[in-house]
């Protein structure tokens, strides 16, 4: 039984780093969904956000060869407790599409805002979970897009569960 | 201006690898000289604490460290040039990285301001070795070379052991900076496991003395960690069945009464079928690997408890379910296990126990003991190394090569003591063999060192026959020459019909003749009333290298077998000998 699990690394911020986490899902065959990463608020530090999925074992085994680099701070799953994730969005459509009252309703529901206009397009911004931006997504109909670029998720446990060295 | 600063001294970035070596008491670094590499080969001239061991071919140099380690427990050192110095290289790195030997590996990189450039000899050292090191470091200031040094050498031999890799650009071997090897390292990412858990080895302790049908089952770990006596204390406390690993074997005494053989693909029967059928598995620095439990489905469906004991987590439920996991280094968790049963005085049942070892020892009479079909008119492999144990006395460094050689070796020579048996189990290295006996002849002058080996497996390190000659190292090269790759061919016969693919050794050379250009001493051996004669005469040649080519059975296959994609119980018995019914579980 495969499950969506979203983990969160903090590692040194040096280059490489990526690298290492990113050989390591090629090399033993895990997935990744997604991943997004950038310095702390400590520079020392960078946070990494693995969206993956796999069976129980295979997570398992996900985060304990996480924790076994050396360049890798501290691992938590995010999804053995309550958390947030969100990910960012940005849509370009042509300008007629924009117009449209099908896009201004999609917009209105999933909260977008428009950050971009030109004569013939029109960039739009949205920030929420991957399940709701896919739905977006869906609402707009994928033929009516020029673009789209996301950025993955990001994660943050909710309360007083923290990642912090 | 400090004082601690008009002390220092200022070196270059060549001088202070090589101090950074004296200072981690490395006798013996082995290499091979290269452009990139050319200010730290100067250091090194301009010393002489550290010895540069010259090879033939950087792959060799990586094996030499690594015999030197398996053989000593100390930290094996190499040191060649970028490119092709590294790639070369890698075959032995990915050796030690599989064995969990530590290892520190310097390597000269092009300039740094001509990285990317596809500079000569330029190749990414990093990218190229990531996935078989522990870590690894590409110096970018002079300033680090000290403290990743210490780092590179803390890592390498702490925690699960592996080889780590310092690359130097070299524009920073020759920059100048204060030499200072007294500050302490802390990795904040890193803190290798000390003792386990003690509820958990409480809770491991309760399911042993509840077992029916205990079993022992070691690894490498416990050579790795020292523990050796502990686990012999602790087997000979509960009386246990034992096994070891191919990468254990020595950990545990096999002339004991209580060790039944290795285990899995070319394991005895007896280990085979009491890993299968145990009730209660204690594995001890063992990874449950694919040669070791065969088929994991059909492993599985035996129900029994597991008690692991690892110092590395991601090793614990990796291949099969585990029930009581203890983390931590072996040598101080054994102790631990040893304490609690005693100041407890909990026994396990004597009368099951009997019923058990009543099991085990009808499967070991089925399984004969390794018995095979003698000759007096050809020899036969496992012969030869029957002999090598008797002339040796049981207590030479034997390092093997890969294939059905190495098998026998396995199987043959009872091992008594741990760091005697070195062989690449993990990545299956040809090659591995005689440049491995190489490092354990440095680290073990006097000792005697034998390297059991092939016609095929020789043939990928032979020039190092000449650096044997340069140092005077006084190997018994035992090939068991049977002009085939032998396992290759034994599964081709099996699991091929006979169809020898590319798997035989056509054109050998006079191994004698090219023993003897190399200034050494050369043997061929066709007679079985010859092997021990002959191998008595090489042995007691203590200061040349002898090289026993023995013209053995090609249609000798190793047995037992599990073949690949089968289950432990599903073992074969060598078809030629007879093999008595027992009652099985």
């Amino acid at each position: 039984m495969k499950h969506r699990h979203i983990i969160s690394l903090l590692m040194e911020n040096e280059a490489g780093t990526l690298s290492r986490v990113a050989g390591l899902f090629s090399a033993r065959g895990y997935n990744i969904e997604s991943l997004s990463v950038a310095p702390t608020e400590d520079p020392t530090l960078s946070r990494m956000t693995i969206v993956t999925n796999g069976s129980d074992a295979v997570i398992e085994q996900i985060n304990k060869q996480l924790n076994k680099l050396i360049d890798v701070v501290a691992v938590m799953d995010l999804s053995d407790g309550e958390h947030l994730e969100r990910e960012l969005m940005l849509v370009k459509v042509s300008a007629a599409v924009a117009a449209s009252e099908a896009f201004k309703r999609a917009m209105a529901v999933f909260q977008g805002r428009f950050i971009d206009t030109s004569n013939s397009t029109c960039t739009v911004e949205l920030t929420d979970t991957c399940v709701k931006l896919d739905e977006f997504l869906q609402a707009v109909g994928r033929d009516q897009i020029l673009e789209t670029v996301r950025t993955g998720a990001s994660g943050i446990a909710r309360g007083e569960r923290i990642l912090k060295l | 201006m400090g004082l601690t600063e008009e002390l220092a001294e200022e070196l270059s970035g060549a001088e202070i690898a090589v101090r950074c070596l004296q200072e981690e008491g490395v006798e013996y670094i082995f290499g091979y000289p290269g452009g990139a590499a050319l200010h730290i080969y100067d250091a090194l001239f301009r010393q002489d604490k550290v010895k540069h061991i010259l090879v033939r071919h950087e792959q060799a140099a990586v094996h030499a460290a690594d015999g030197y380690s398996r053989s000593s427990e100390k930290v094996g050192a190499v040191l060649v040039t970028s490119g092709p110095g590294i790639t070369n290289a890698v075959t032995g790195i990915a050796t030690a990285y599989m064995d969990s030997i530590p290892m520190v590996i310097i390597s000269g990189q092009v300039p740094s301001t001509m990285i990317g450039e596809d500079a000569f000899q330029e190749v990414d050292a990093i990218g190229i070795t990531r996935p078989c090191v522990k870590h690894n470091f590409l110096i970018k200031d002079v300033k680090d070379i000290a403290p990743t040094m210490k780092k590179a050498f803390y890592l390498a031999r702490s925690g699960r052991p592996g080889p780590v890799l310092v690359d130097i650009p070299k524009d920073i071997s020759f920059q100048k900076t204060t030499y200072n090897y007294a500050d302490p390292i802390h990795i904040r990412s890193y803190n290798p496991p000390g003792e386990g858990d003690i509820n958990q080895i409480r809770k491991a302790i309760q399911l042993l003395m509840t077992a029916k049908r205990p079993m022992m089952y070691s690894g490498g770990g416990v050579i790795l960690s020292g523990a050796s006596a502990e686990l012999t204390e602790l087997a000979h406390l509960l009386g246990f069945p034992i096994t070891n690993t191919l990468m254990g074997l020595g950990a545990y005494p096999a002339t004991d009464k209580q060790f039944v053989g290795m285990p899995g693909m070319h394991g005895t029967y007896e280990a085979c079928m009491a890993m299968q059928h145990c009730d209660v598995l204690i594995a001890i620095g063992a990874r449950f690997d694919d040669r070791v439990v065969g088929k994991v489905e059909h492993f599985n469906q035996v129900p029994r408890k597991i008690i692991h004991l690892d110092i590395d987590p991601s090793s614990i439920a990796k291949r099969v379910k585990v029930d009581v996991p203890v983390v931590g280094d072996l040598k101080l968790v054994l102790k631990q296990f040893l304490a609690e049963l005693r100041s407890t005085q909990q026994k396990p049942d004597a009368a099951e126990l009997a019923v058990w070892w009543k099991q085990v020892n009808d499967w070991r009479f089925k399984g004969g003991g390794l018995k095979y079909n003698n000759s007096t008119e050809i020899i036969k492999p496992q012969y030869v190394i029957e002999k090598l144990y008797e002339v040796t006395g049981g207590d030479a460094f034997v390092t093997s090569d890969v294939g059905q050689h190495q098998m026998w070796a396995a199987q043959y020579y009872k091992f008594t003591k741990p760091r005697r048996w070195l062989n690449s189990g993990g990545l299956g290295t040809m090659g591995f063999g005689l440049p491995a006996a190489m490092g354990a002849q440095f680290i073990n002058p006097g000792a005697t060192v034998a390297c059991v080996t092939g016609e095929g497996s020789i043939q990928m390190n032979i020039q190092e026959l000449s650096t044997c000659k340069q140092y005077h190292l006084p190997i018994k090269v035992v090939s068991l020459n049977n002009r085939y790759l032998g396992m290759v061919r034994q599964w081709q016969e099996i699991f091929h019909g006979n169809r020898y693919s590319e798997s035989y050794m056509d054109a050998l050379p006079d191994f004698v003749k090219l023993t003897e250009s190399y200034g050494h001493i050369g043997m061929r051996i066709d007679k079985p009333s010859d092997v021990e004669p002959a191998l008595r005469e090489a042995f007691a040649r203590k200061n040349d290298l002898v090289f026993m080519d023995f013209r053995t059975d090609p249609t000798e296959n190793v047995y037992p077998m599990v073949p690949g994609g089968k289950g432990l119980s599903e073992v074969i018995l060598d078809p030629k000998m007879p093999h008595p019914e027992v009652e099985d579980l």
